[in-house]
């Protein structure tokens, strides 16, 4: 990576390149997994060892986040057999998992471990779903509650649709626009064996899909799935031992976010997300800006969310977001293709951490697409980005993850590809 | 003690200790409107809360507000996930600024009350009313009655006032 004039990547400020992913892994994505989330996580941190080339021994520290719908690091850690000198279960979703790597990298500089295993497993689709379906529709309203619940006004669909309808209104983003991200990110899908739903899809698909909340049709929202994910954070010194090219570190900024958390409408302009103050914590702090970055995972538990983000972190103007996903900008061959594993829309669904997974290995220039695997265990990528080909981005050095909790609150990381 | 009651299937309930709710739905049950105004800085807050969001004073009086308003945003959910909701679906959820501090402190600050379009006497609105409805559109509130001390905020379209031509609406219809 041709890196900016600021070139002092070996000195400690931020931290920058100090720390690496090593190591990832993950489940099947199903829908029924007949696994406890507790057999799941140690499924995915089982592989996530095996990816890093390490024993389960060498991890002395773990991470975790759920919405109380999982099972914590004590249980874990017994499993894989595994002895912590740190662990930390924390409540949350979708801006986690950058938060939760800011934190393993505090704690490591910290002298309290050396190396970090965080992980989500989950059962999105066959025990509690993320939307308060089944058992949790029917839990009592209470206190806080009444003022968003009691109206009906309680998945994230229903709790982000003002701000996506907003934004329509402040500045003319169309519909057909907006699908555009559900087609790109499934295009890339297609060329993910291990997606949930390899089908490419059209515009009209996405628009003539049936209405859940307006503006959100079926195919604008994501997949629920039942899978787990884990990733493992260590020194980049300590990476030169392992099996793959680290991904290093190179800045994070965790669960920033707008004023007035309470209730984040009361300030306006309520298009604007939780990007807009985080991006002057992230570009900074990774010394890069957006048109350095090379491939982009932008969260997308909805089309909108995906975009909303684009604009906030200066990836395209405010306002622009509708033309920047349809430009062809975002995908596979484009200047700066995004969610190229079909992210949340496509591939399931694990509150942000396999948006993390696909930028470390595409970063390793080793995507598990259909390719052909050469005598070197490597993927002989062909570049071909045709349905059931290619999804590796040629020439790849520095990617963004972009975390979404909500409208308010986001998390965003910036990795370069290590030596 | 805790105040109790039924409203579409749910059960709701405000612990005795939670204070800043159990005044604020007490002054809905007796359908008036009163939102918690700074002791220091006089500015008016939503949705009730312990402390003033603005200069941090935890020292607030509960104050008349006009319950009348324009809707900034809304959704309109057409795939109820709550059992009860789904018998009024579609239904609106509509964010309004109230008339009351709008562009106060900063010109992106409003008073923004959440809550559902019903008719003038507190039914959830039919499909032809909800298509009538969009940002932009006059509303004014109406309370619903659930139980003594509780009585929901809802809002209606304010049928004296000067409504816009046409409101923004989603496209597709």
């Amino acid at each position: 990576m041709p890196l900016p004039a600021d070139t002092d990547a070996t000195t400690p400020k931020y931290l920058r390149d100090k720390y690496a992913i090593v190591g990832v892994g993950e489940t099947t994505y199903t829908r029924g997994s007949d696994k406890t989330t507790r057999a799941l996580g140690t499924w995915a941190l089982r592989n996530a060892i095996a990816d890093a080339g390490i024993k389960a021994s060498d991890i002395d520290g773990m991470l975790s986040y759920s919405g109380n719908d999982s099972t914590s690091a004590t249980f874990m850690a017994g499993d894989i057999g595994a002895r912590l000198n740190f662990y930390m279960d924390c409540i949350g979703g979708g801006s986690s998992t950058e938060a939760l790597i800011g934190i393993a990298i505090g704690v490591m500089e910290a002298g309290m471990c050396n190396c970090v295993a965080i992980f989500r497993a989950m059962n999105g689709f066959s025990q509690v779903r993320i939307g308060g379906t089944g058992a949790r529709s029917l839990a009592p309203v209470n206190g806080d509650m009444l003022h968003n619940r009691a109206y009906g006004w309680q998945s994230a669909g229903q709790n982000f649709a003002p701000t996506f309808m907003r934004h329509m209104y402040d500045y003319g983003t169309k519909p057909e626009q907006v699908a555009m991200v559900k087609v790109v990110h499934s295009e890339h899908a297609s060329n993910n064996p291990k997606a949930y739903y390899k089908k490419r899809y059209t515009v009209d698909d996405v628009l003539n899909s049936r209405m859940i909340c307006k503006p959100l049709h079926l195919l604008d929202c994501c997949v629920e799935t039942d899978n787990a994910t884990a990733i493992i954070v260590t020194r980049a010194d300590r990476a030169k031992d392992m099996r793959h090219t680290p991904a290093l570190i190179r800045g994070i900024v965790g669960r920033c976010s707008k004023p007035r958390m309470d209730m984040h409408y009361q300030h306006g302009p309520i298009s604007r997300v939780a990007g807009y103050y985080a991006k002057n914590i992230l570009w900074p702090n990774s010394g890069v800006g957006p048109e350095d970055i090379d491939a982009v995972g932008a969260y997308d538990a909805f089309t909108f969310t995906s975009m909303l983000q684009l604009e906030d972190y200066g990836f395209c103007k405010k306002g622009e977001g509708g033309e920047y996903v349809s430009s062809g900008i975002t995908r596979l061959g484009g200047k700066r293709p995004q969610n190229t594993s079909g992210g949340h829309l496509c591939e399931g669904y694990t509150h942000g951490m396999n948006m993390v997974i696909e930028n470390v290995r595409q970063l390793r220039h080793d995507v598990d697409d259909s390719c052909p695997v050469g005598p070197d265990g490597k993927r002989q990528h062909t570049y071909d980005y045709r349905e059931g080909g290619c999804r590796q981005v040629k020439d790849i050095e520095v990617t963004a993850n972009l975390g979404w909790a909500n409208p308010m609150t986001g998390s965003a990381m910036v990795m370069r590809r290590g030596a | 003690m805790t105040v109790r009651g039924e409203y579409l299937g749910m059960a709701l309930s405000i612990d005795d200790l939670d204070g800043e709710n159990v005044t604020y739905f007490k002054h809905c049950s007796e359908h008036d409107f009163h939102l918690q105004k700074c002791d220091d800085c006089s500015l008016l807050r939503y949705p009730p809360t312990s402390g003033c969001p603005w200069c941090s004073s935890p020292k607030s009086t509960w104050t008349k507000v006009e319950a009348k308003g324009e809707v900034h945003s809304y959704n309109e959910v057409h795939h109820a996930i709550q059992p009860a909701f789904k018998a009024v679906a579609p239904y609106m959820l509509l964010l309004v600024d109230l008339d009351t501090q709008k562009g106060s402190p900063t010109e992106d600050d409003a008073l923004r009350v959440a809550a559902n379009l019903m008719t003038a006497d507190g039914k959830f609105a039919p499909p032809d009313m909800v298509k009538k409805v969009g940002i932009g559109t006059r509303v004014r509130m109406v309370f619903v009655d659930v139980a003594d001390g509780l009585s929901i905020p809802q809002w209606t379209i304010d049928e004296t006032a000067k409504q816009p031509d046409k409101p923004w609406r989603y496209p597709q219809e």
